[in-house]
């Protein structure tokens, strides 16, 4: 038995308390200074429920987009070698390591109707900048390296024995792919959406910038609770930050029970 | 990772076809330079706009520095409290197994699910003038938030799963034998950890804390509530960022944002000598070519 | 084994050590024993360039009739959010905040300073006032003289969201006195009782316009500078509804778009105000400073600064003759005739539930 199990623990479980507990308490306090009628009134406004469902569904979205291209990233990234690997592996960090405004100034010069991107797109009539299409954008910008980095280790572990035993029965490679590959990445890419949604849902610095903020359009949640704070409505802005928490957190757990239930399938179909 | 002659994928009986590789590399390139390359060119591009003597003056400026300082300051203090913090949660939840365990790993992990603005806010209800500790505070003279105080406090709730979660499902992966074995030749607990634990999951440890320096650096949303925007004082370098960029001075905006973007550039590079580093290691010590991708594994210790 | 502690003192143990660290942080907070007397003035988004050349004028002034030097620091944001700010306790000597009702809820949500806190200083303690124009693009395009041409179809307007932007909602009620005015004639009516029913018709007609001006906004953004980036940057919007010194800054800052200025006949005065925080001024010791900060906006300097960064002074008499001719003159009518006053305005149009929401359906 190992030493320190107490002191560790109190010190983890005090830090918690200090930190974390301490704090969502004061805001569900805040919160609970609502009645029940009044919490759930101050959540049925159209505009918050438009604000909820765009926070919800574009983070869904970009966390699905973040999937797609985050699994085609990760698989290149690990399982083939090309000119400018290296450099392709560090940028998928970027979304994560630069500051979530800068990002949010930075995708709007950009894809804005008159940046870089925005022009080229322009005349084609499609605006992303100041549409849901931004939001979605920036959420997937920010999303992308939680993806790319739960799934690059499970690449690297998938064994590669299956596969090529797969290969030597005469299994195509699609069907290598679906039947051997995914099952047991399954998991992994779970976890990475949730994290992408998780992060998503709440995100504001990158995304005020590019969304237009129009209400009931691409007005996100986040931004409803600043919007909130600013009428000096306290208990209305936490009672939408419960939900928003209850929400993410609810999805979290989601995620968590299918993660469990597709690595104990993967489990049961590798042996 | 390398790619080394038995492992090509093109010689083995498990690679895609010649076009589907170069599909998905041109997919890979194409989207991480639309997504992530462009905007980050448009950064420098719009900060250079000017030419590098507008660049040097925007980031010498006065405000600009002390919003660096203050930057630097709050990384310098949230930072070692989270090492710390992550260092004794991932011992209590690495090494054991008990009841409630599953709780507060959800726990650890619950910060990176709460909106930046949320964040912020909880620190308002706490420490405002109006908070549960805000009146007792300030009759002391303690200012917490529209200070430096809060800055770093905001900052830690918002980083402080970055460190533990690395080292968490670290010290998970790794068995306790070699502990054990230190343990029952005499050493203390405290011995112990610096000598046997410490050093084994020490990349691990330096990865959460470069994921946590960049988080630190670049936080936005939580700061924002609780600064006050005093100019010079309270400013940390997004929030400035945010202010010259409602100046309409672009140029000193991007300047500064190029400024966090140099930071978080040099956070990656080190992240990829670390990296590097890691399969060197990995390479060296079991002979196995995996292990690639991030997260140290406890390969190499065994 | 003795190695083992019991769980109950570790956990005292591990609050302990814990303590030092917060202890370190809070305590960084307190040193300003060796610097100057600061003041704190906490105001809005379209003032910065103003009070950078007041606060220099004003310490400059104070060291001459005090020998003492002052620092002024400065803080800048959206006015609602700056408001809520030092409710949350921003310590603010002095705040200069886009509209009253903001100065208002410092007294409302938390006791700051008096409720007569406009009494005490002259002109309802606005020491400038301003006004809403239009800017639009090089050679005026889509041809906009007047409110009435807003409403036009394909005509793009650019406002920040009055829930969350002072100047937003000083926009706002512009366009709805100007509706106000059209039906009725004259905003007296509104007070008439004989008149209610062409009251109750021209608020109908009004609430039509807002919300037809509303339909041409493609984008809302959450402050007046959000909306002017929107406008110059990014080149969206035929018109930027904006405060009167946002334009004039707007045309020097981006010279080279070439925007112009439409001035309409009618828009609404715009009384940014102005108040010490009378909980603050008195545990700091600042009072003196800080009514002597206040005081030194209606002197001649302040009044010829303000109107440097076209602020409509009160006081055009010491102003540069260049500065002075700027103001087009215009019929301009108060927040008291569109609406009975802030509270009343608030209430009516800009909670939730108010007008606002009311009108502003999108699904265009």
């Amino acid at each position: 038995m190992l030493p320190g199990f107490g002191l560790t623990l109190g010190c983890t479980v005090t830090y918690l308390s200090l930190i974390l507990l301490l704090p969502l308490a004061a805001l569900c306090a805040q919160a609970a200074s609502l009645t029940w009628a009044q919490f759930v009134e101050t959540l049925a406004e159209p505009r918050v429920l438009a604000a909820l469902r765009l926070s919800l569904g574009a983070s869904a979205l970009a966390a699905a987009i973040d999937c797609v291209f985050g699994s085609i990233v990760a698989w290149t990234l690990v399982r083939y070698d090309f000119p400018g690997r290296r450099l392709a592996d560090a940028l998928v960090d970027l979304p994560f390591a630069l500051p979530t405004a800068v990002s949010g100034i930075a995708l709007t010069a950009v894809y804005a109707p008159n940046g870089w991107i925005g022009s080229l797109l322009a005349p084609l009539g499609w605006q992303v900048a100041f549409r849901p299409a931004g939001i979605v954008l920036a959420l997937a910008f920010i999303g992308l390296p939680f993806v790319v980095r739960t799934l690059q280790p499970a690449i690297a572990d998938l064994e590669r024995g299956l596969e090529e035993a797969a290969a030597s029965l005469g299994a195509s490679r699609t069907r290598t792919l679906v039947a051997v590959v995914a099952p047991g990445l399954l998991p992994a890419l779970l976890t990475g959406f949730a994290l992408a949604f998780a992060r998503a849902v709440g995100e504001y610095g990158s995304v005020v910038f590019i969304s237009g903020n129009m209400p009931l359009e691409t007005e996100i949640a986040a931004l409803l609770v600043v919007t909130k704070l600013e009428q000096y409505d306290y208990a209305g802005a936490s009672a939408i930050a419960v939900a928003m928490l209850v929400l993410s957190f609810a999805a979290l757990i989601l995620v968590h029970a299918a993660q469990r239930l597709a690595s104990r399938r993967a489990g049961s179909a590798v042996r | 990772m390398s790619a080394q002659g038995s492992q090509r994928p093109s010689q083995s009986p498990i690679a895609e076809p010649a076009w589907v590789r170069r599909l998905l590399v041109g997919l890979t390139l194409v989207f991480l330079s639309l997504v992530v390359f462009v905007p980050l060119a448009a950064v420098f591009a719009e900060a250079f706009r000017k030419g590098p003597g507008a660049w040097w003056r925007a980031i010498s400026d006065g405000e600009t520095l002390s919003a660096v300082r203050l930057t630097l300051f709050v990384t310098a203090s949230a930072v070692p409290l989270n090492v710390a913090f992550g260092l004794v949660a991932a011992w209590a939840l690495g090494k054991f197994r008990f009841r409630g365990r599953g709780l507060l790993v959800a726990l650890v992990d619950l910060p990176l699910s709460i909106s930046p603005v949320v964040a912020g806010l909880v620190f308002v209800l706490l420490f405002g003038a109006r908070g549960w500790f805000g009146p007792a505070l300030r009759e002391h003279g303690i200012q917490v938030i529209f200070a430096t105080p809060g800055l770093v406090i905001a900052t830690v709730f918002v980083t402080f799963p970055y460190v533990a979660r690395e080292l968490i499902s670290h010290l998970e992966e790794q068995r306790t034998d070699a502990e054990q074995a230190a343990l029952s030749l005499g050493a203390t607990g405290w011995t112990t950890f610096w000598r046997v634990t410490l050093p084994s999951c020490k990349w691990a440890l330096l990865y959460g804390v470069i994921l946590c320096n960049a988080r630190a650096m670049g936080e936005f949303g939580a700061v924002s509530v609780v600064s006050g925007h005093v100019r010079g004082e309270t400013n940390t370098l997004p929030l400035q960022v945010e202010i010259l960029y409602n100046e309409y001075d672009f140029v000193a905006a991007f300047a500064a944002a190029s400024l966090l973007a140099l930071l978080a550039l040099v956070t990656l590079l080190a992240k990829t000598l670390l990296e590097a580093h890691e399969a060197r290691t990995a390479a060296r010590g079991s002979g196995s070519s995996g292990g690639a991708g991030r997260s140290p594994t406890a390969k190499e210790l065994r | 084994m003795q190695r083992h502690v019991e769980s109950g003192r570790d956990l005292l143990l591990a609050a302990l050590a814990l303590l030092p660290a917060f202890a370190a942080c809070s305590a960084e907070s307190g040193t300003s024993a060796t610097r100057p007397r600061t003041l704190l003035n906490v105001s809005y988004d379209p003032t910065r360039e103003f009070y950078a050349e007041f606060n220099r004028a004003f310490a400059a002034d104070w060291k001459r009739a005090h020998g003492e030097d002052v620092e002024i620091r400065q803080s800048h944001g959206g006015s609602g959010k700056q408001a809520r700010a030092v409710i949350d306790g921003l310590d603010a000597d002095v705040v200069t905040l886009a509209l009253a009702f903001d100065i208002d809820a410092l007294h409302t949500h938390g006791d700051l300073l008096p409720a007569n806190w406009q009494e005490r200083l002259p002109h309802r303690s606005a020491p400038y006032t301003s006004t809403i124009l239009f800017v639009v693009r090089r050679g005026n395009p889509k041809g906009i003289a007047g409110w009435d041409d807003l409403v036009q179809e394909g005509v793009q307007v650019i406002t920040p969201n009055p829930k969350t932007s002072g100047g937003a909602r000083w926009n706002y009620l512009a366009a709805w006195g100007h509706a106000l005015r059209r039906e009725l004639g004259s905003l007296d009516a509104r007070r008439d009782p004989a008149r209610a029913d062409d009251v109750r018709r021209a608020e109908q007609a009004a609430r039509a316009f807002v919300t037809a001006l509303f339909k041409n906004v493609p984008v809302l953004d959450a402050g007046a500078r959000g909306s002017t980036t929107t406008f110059a940057q990014r080149g969206i919007g035929d018109v930027l509804l904006s405060w009167e010194n946002e334009a004039f800054l707007l045309q020097k800052e981006f010279a080279s778009a070439g925007f112009e200025i439409v001035v309409p006949k009618t828009s609404i005065l715009a009384e940014p105000a102005v108040a010490l925080v009378d909980r603050v001024v008195d545990r700091r010791g600042s009072r003196a400073l800080a009514e002597a900060y206040l005081r030194f906006l209606y002197a001649p300097q302040g009044q010829a600064l303000a109107a440097k960064h076209a602020f409509r002074a009160r006081d055009l008499a010491h102003a540069a003759p260049a500065d002075a001719a700027r103001f087009a003159p215009i019929e301009l009518f108060t927040v008291d005739e569109v609406a009975g006053g802030w509270r009343a305005a608030h209430e009516k149009h800009f909670a939730d539930g108010g007008e606002f929401d009311k009108l502003y359906r999108p699904g265009r």
